[in-house]
């Protein structure tokens, strides 16, 4: 065994941790902080398969903005452990707590498994080509192969945009303060006068 | 294998050696700046020219009481500061500081880590940085600390994407992430040795990054969550001792790192004229990055602080805009 397996293993065991830990918390921030360990393990599992892009901007979207965002909410909420978030189960729900995870685990099951029965034909166990995971063969790759999905994620993440701006405007009129971020509450009653 | 190993972990300990020196006497110089820009001495008691000031003060900090108020969550609360500080030293990983050299037998490459995705670490490492001051903020219990700290996360969100793009138009230019290989594209034997500097090729990336950077180390006039008239002391309120301090060392570590990433990748890094080759690399980075440290200190006496409403709009309205404008005309300009 190398350092990089080694160093793998524990990262993934780190991201396991960190995941099921996150689920285990009722205080919400420490979930946030959880997932927050379990995403930066994840990048380092990522480097260590040599896949350094995907790996950095793991860390940059998902550890450094989204989860800020998160973190961001649960404060404005000032929510500190001690609520209750969920009521009783309704049997819709409890249906979905049990459905998610099974179709979730026979998803999980069906790719490691044809992971290593078709490896041969599909590839997915060979050596990783040159100059694999650097930012000039993803960028080929989903400037090229990939352009619609990549060019649709991207409408969508535009039309997501668009809906959030329509639906931050429509809370603007009916009630002022509200749960919007400081610009928009300031931006309304200028304080004046000088600093 | 061995000798790698030897050499890396000297250069680690060397480098968070000198970076904390440099924390420490940053705060020197912001006094003494600050003090003869208002026309005033300055620290002049604690040794010649008050050197001894910084120590003064961490002795001081360090035989403070350590005070816990009640009300706050233990575990993030011991976290926070540790949160800030770690990010602002990783950043130093990846920063050239000089040449190849050998030293005492042992092959040095003038960087801890010659990695190829050099820039996107610096901004990975940055954006975690903010979780030290949100949790700072959320975990004293106190209403100074919350506003701060939920000040700061709109603030640093906001202006972290424009500090991201402001560098694109330099990595448009250079072809590379790698930080190495944006100093080595820098160089230049003409008596212009700063002709190939990234600079004078985005002079507007350049002031988008030198803006963005104050926003990022929540330095004056951008120092809304620490705004001492408003919420006594910001997300620190709270702290004392060395949790304050940590705090306290982790802004300036932070301040040296946008410096030293900033004079690496538009001032040319460690690269010098080449008539003055006998002065060793790493004094001409040091240079820069107290020219960048000197400015944040200038502006800090110059201008008043933003009011929030003005910080958001700017980092959105004006920045943001810019540097998308940046971007694009780069990019026709590399293209056509």
């Amino acid at each position: 065994m190398t350092v990089d397996t080694v160093i793998f293993f524990i990262s993934a065991a780190v991201a396991a941790f960190g995941a099921t830990m996150m689920i285990a918390q009722r205080n919400p921030v420490a979930s946030v902080l959880y997932m927050i360990l379990s995403l930066v393990a994840q990048a380092v599992c990522y480097v260590q398969l040599g896949a350094l892009f995907i790996g950095a901007v793991l860390v940059i979207v998902y550890a450094g903005a989204i989860m800020v965002l998160f973190l961001f909410v649960i404060m404005l909420l000032n929510l500190r452990g001690s609520e209750d978030l969920g009521g009783p189960s309704t049997p819709v729900s409890l249906t979905t707590k049990l459905l998610v995870p099974v179709l979730l685990v026979a998803e999980l099951v069906f790719i490691v498994r044809s992971a290593f029965t078709e490896a041969a034909s599909t590839g997915i166990m060979a050596a990783p080509e040159a100059g694999f995971g650097e930012v000039a063969s993803v960028a080929r790759l989903l400037l090229t192969r990939y352009l619609y999905p990549f060019e649709l994620t991207g409408i969508l993440l535009l039309v997501a945009i668009v809906g959030a701006v329509v639906m931050a405007r429509r809370e603007r009129g009916d009630e002022a303060g509200g749960t919007g971020v400081g610009v928009s509450a300031s931006d309304r009653t200028p304080t004046g006068g000088s600093d | 294998m061995l000798e790698m190993i030897i050499s890396s972990s000297v250069q680690v300990v060397v480098v968070i050696l000198v970076v904390l020196f440099g924390c420490a006497y940053s705060t020197w110089l912001e006094r003494k700046v600050l003090g003869h820009l208002q026309h005033r001495m300055g620290p002049t008691f604690a040794g010649p020219f008050g050197l001894l000031q910084p120590v003064s003060d961490g002795l001081k900090l360090i035989f403070k009481e350590d005070i816990v108020p009640d009300s706050v969550e233990r575990l993030t609360y011991t976290l926070a500061p540790i949160v800030s500080f770690v990010p602002a030293l990783l950043t130093f990983a990846v920063i050239p500081y000089s040449a190849e050299f050998s030293f005492f037998g042992l092959e040095f490459k003038g960087v801890i880590s010659d990695l190829n995705i050099g820039v996107l670490w610096v901004f990975a490492v940055t954006s975690l940085g903010v979780y030290g001051i949100i949790l700072a903020g959320w975990s004293s219990g106190s209403k100074y600390s919350l506003m701060g700290g939920l000040r700061s996360s709109a603030q640093m969100i906001s202006y972290e994407l424009s500090y991201g793009l402001s560098i694109v138009g330099v990595i448009i230019f250079a072809n590379t992430f790698s930080m190495t290989e944006l100093v080595a594209k820098q160089a230049s034997d003409s008596i212009l040795f700063f002709e190939n500097w990234y600079i004078l090729k985005q002079p507007l990336g350049f002031l988008l990054y030198l803006t963005c950077a104050i926003a990022e180390t929540n330095r004056a006039p951008f120092d809304l969550p620490e705004a001492e008239s408003e919420l006594v002391g910001g997300y620190h309120t709270e702290y004392s001792s060395m949790r304050f301090s940590t705090f306290f060392i982790g802004e300036y570590a932070n301040m040296l790192a946008v410096a030293c990433v900033g004079a690496t990748i538009f001032l040319g890094g460690w690269n010098g004229p080449f008539f003055l080759s006998f002065v060793p690399a790493v004094v001409w980075f040091l240079i820069k990055v107290f020219l960048f440290m000197f400015f944040y200190i200038w502006l800090r006496a110059t201008f008043p602080r933003f009011r929030y409403d003005q910080l958001m709009r700017f980092g959105w309205l004006v920045l943001f805009p810019l540097a998308i404008l940046n971007i694009l005309v780069t990019g026709l300009f590399v293209l056509l």
